[in-house]
């Protein structure tokens, strides 16, 4: 047992003190942050825009109201000369309307001296459009007003359960793909990991001189736990990182800023505050100790389940690198195919591949937690949360148990290619 | 006393028997030669013996006591033929890391560690990572690791393998400063040459079978072709040559190497050059060397 403990000790020791995990540890929060502030900070971005308008036909005149740092000026010119002259006249774009006929209306062309930003675009074109329909509808005889009260919005509250719990459909399919899908990234991430480091002690010849003082199952159970911990680690500073600079980032971007986006995008529809207090609302309604529970359980169970076999064919691989390519596909091969049945199983939580997807070890990890956001007990009765652990626990001490006999004997052959049915030959010796 | 007694060891693999009933003792303090051709069994031999494997059959009684490989791997030391270190790790944790392994505590390893390295000259190495050690470097520190927690019972595998002469040297008089000490020491080696300057005890084996065992004095005499070097003062006519006693081999000038003849003694062809007043330089009987017996014996096995 002490000797694991030292095993261990330096896998996650060696990994931890490397500059790539602080790296890694370090850009993936600051990328996962910056996802939120690149688009933030692109409506910053629109700041200033002085834009000309030149309106042949009349038809807009006035009616482009100044949005945010997007200032309009209807200019009475002549766009052949005038789009020489609007950048010296202290005007960032030109917006040039031909005269057109409503019904049909002709190619509007923007000047610009650099490439038109993309949310600039989309905003001139939704106002644009509004304009336009709003003349039609003039013409139409269509009274405005009643459109709009015309126009239904309907949203189904889902009240599951006997305590009628209200739940979103939309909510539980974000969160159950989430994490289903980190598992899968995590199985195959670490699990390479593990594979890695027992071909590096395979190919350093360490192995051998290992085995004369630990017991080969030691050597790999050390190297599995000590990258679990390593992984463990790694959650735990992103979960930090990311909460913290969250709180930092009115610091980075300016209080006004960010209250002048959350006005502008609830001040662009006016059901978003409605649809923003809704959501507040359903957040709280999701079981999120059940969920994280349940996330650490199929990660750490996942993990064990599949890092063994990685390190079983880290084991078999020789002098050749590509070799571990072939030799990794039959495990890999069920990851892959679990991932496929998660995408069924969070549009249809009780499907048949859903339930037994979930209970099956191989791909429970990944498929279990695409259904558990569903509920539980309403969507994953009880019964196959308990068979689905049980089967996953049994399973990852079953793997384990085949991977030390393969991984004993894998180690200390070199030069020699395995083939399956020595393998085979392997698993039915007793000793 | 003996550290080590193997009893009709056996260790079968699907296809061929590696370690076919071999069995053998080794004294305490002793420096104990494993030879053999490749593919002989010895790697399969010294990881049973180090419990990296068990036998299909027979017992290993070590330090007069069964085996057990739980306890008795802390005062075993092995340095296997295919041997490394981690490659990213810096030396000094790697010695102390692989001392831990087999039991010692860190206070008790660090003492080891500093004195180990002053005494290999090799103290300066200690931050350094083993990637940047050249290869006899490693070796060192490879052989260090080995010894670290004072074995009872120190196993080498091709030990000198990739080492300049100065360093085996080193290596050499510590491995017989170990053996003085009381350390019993398994060398195995496809180097003859080494075998009998370290050496005090051989068993071949050829194909998973012992096919020699005793001292290096005792297998050079029961193997001796009766072949006697003699170099003369004069090349005396063929007439005086005493060839009733022998014959020649082989005529180098004045030096001749010649076979005893069955009936005959040494002193007879001595006293017949000196009857004849014929001046002998020196008289010597050549022994065959560890070398030449151990081709001969695996090539009969072949035969």
């Amino acid at each position: 047992m002490n000797k694991i403990w030292i095993i261990i000790k330096r896998e996650y020791l060696t990994r931890v003190r490397k500059k790539s995990f602080l790296i890694v540890t370090l850009l993936v929060p600051v990328l996962f942050v910056a996802m939120i502030l690149i688009p933030i900070l692109m409506m910053q971005s629109g700041d200033n825009e002085k834009i000309a308008v030149v309106d042949d036909s009349k038809v807009f005149q006035g009616k482009l109201a100044d949005d945010g740092g997007v200032h309009y000026k209807f200019v009475d010119a002549k766009i052949d000369t005038f789009k020489n002259t609007y950048l010296e006249q202290g005007y960032t774009g030109l917006l040039h309307i031909p005269a057109m006929d409503i019904d049909r209306p002709g190619t509007i062309v923007y000047y610009s001296k650099g490439q038109m930003n993309v949310m600039l675009k989309s905003n001139m074109e939704r106002r644009l459009e509004g304009v336009l329909e709003d003349k039609r509808m003039e013409v139409a005889g269509i009274d405005k007003a009643k459109v709009e009260s015309i126009r239904a919005d309907i949203d189904i509250v889902n009240l599951a359960g006997k305590d009628e719990k209200k739940g979103s459909a939309g909510l539980a399919y974000a969160v159950g793909y989430g994490a289903a899908f980190l598992v899968y990234i995590i199985l195959l991430v670490f699990g390479t990991t593990v594979m890695r480091g027992v071909m590096e002690e395979k190919m350093n010849r360490v192995a051998e001189v290992m085995v004369s003082s630990v017991k080969p199952f030691q050597l790999m159970m050390g190297k599995i736990v000590g990258i679990a911990g390593v992984g463990l680690t790694q959650f735990l500073i992103w979960i930090v990182l990311i909460v913290g600079l969250q709180m930092l980032l009115p610091l980075f971007v300016g209080a006004d800023t960010m209250n002048a986006a959350a006005a502008q995008g609830a001040g662009n529809n006016a059901a978003m505050a409605e649809a923003m207090s809704k959501i507040n609302f359903v957040v709280e309604g999701v079981n999120w100790p059940l969920i994280i529970t349940c996330f650490l359980f199929y990660f750490l169970g996942g993990y064990l389940f599949y890092a063994a076999l990685f390190a079983a064919v880290g084991s078999l691989v020789n002098e050749d690198p590509n070799e571990a390519q072939s030799l990794t596909f039959p495990i890999t091969l069920p990851v892959i195919i679990s991932i496929f049945i998660m995408f069924a199983a969070v549009r249809n939580p009780n499907g048949q591949l859903a339930v037994w997807g979930s209970i099956i070890p191989f791909s429970s990890p990944v498929v279990m937690m695409a259904r558990i956001p569903y509920g539980v007990p309403g969507t994953v009765p009880y019964w196959q949360l308990a068979l689905s652990v049980i089967f996953l626990v049994a399973g990852f001490m079953g793997t384990t148990w085949l991977a030390a006999k393969i991984y004993r004997t894998g180690i200390l052959l070199y030069g020699k290619k395995v083939t399956l049915k020595e393998v085979g030959k392997w698993l039915s010796r007793k000793n | 006393m003996n550290v080590l007694e193997l009893q009709h060891l056996k260790k079968h693999y699907a296809t061929h028997k590696a370690v076919d009933d071999i069995s053998f003792t080794i004294p305490k303090g002793s420096i104990f030669g494993l030879l053999g051709p490749n593919g002989a069994g010895k790697t399969t031999l010294l990881r049973m013996i180090t419990g990296i494997f068990y036998p299909d059959d027979g017992e290993i009684i070590f330090d007069g006591k069964k085996f057990d490989p739980h306890k008795d791997i802390h005062h075993i030391g092995y340095m296997p033929e295919e041997r490394g270190l981690y490659k990213k790790m810096k030396v000094g944790e790697q010695v102390m890391y692989l001392a831990q392994l087999k039991g010692l505590g860190k206070q008790d390893a660090q003492t080891k560690i500093d004195h180990w390295f002053a005494k290999f000259e090799i103290a300066s190495w200690v931050n350094k990572k083993v990637e940047e050690l050249s290869k006899g470097m490693q070796q060192k520190v490879q052989f260090i690791s080995t010894i670290m927690h004072q074995p009872k019972l120190l196993i080498l595998d091709e030990p000198f393998s990739g080492l300049d002469p100065i360093n085996s040297q080193l290596i050499q008089d510590e491995i017989f400063e170990m053996a003085r000490n009381g350390t019993t020491i398994i060398f195995s080696t496809h180097r003859m040459e080494q075998v009998e300057e370290i050496c005090d005890h051989i068993v071949l084996v050829n194909k998973g079978r012992k096919v020699l065992d005793g001292s290096v004095k005792e297998i050079k005499q029961n193997f001796k072709q009766h072949l006697f070097r003699i170099a003369l003062d004069e090349q005396p006519n063929p007439a005086q040559m005493a060839t009733w006693h022998f014959t020649i081999v082989q005529q180098h000038e004045k030096a001749y190497t010649v076979k005893l003849n069955e009936a005959s003694k040494t002193n007879d062809i001595l006293s017949h050059f000196i009857h004849h007043g014929i001046q002998v330089n020196y008289f010597e009987e050549i022994l065959p060397t560890i070398n030449e017996v151990f081709i001969s014996q695996v090539k009969n096995a072949e035969a």
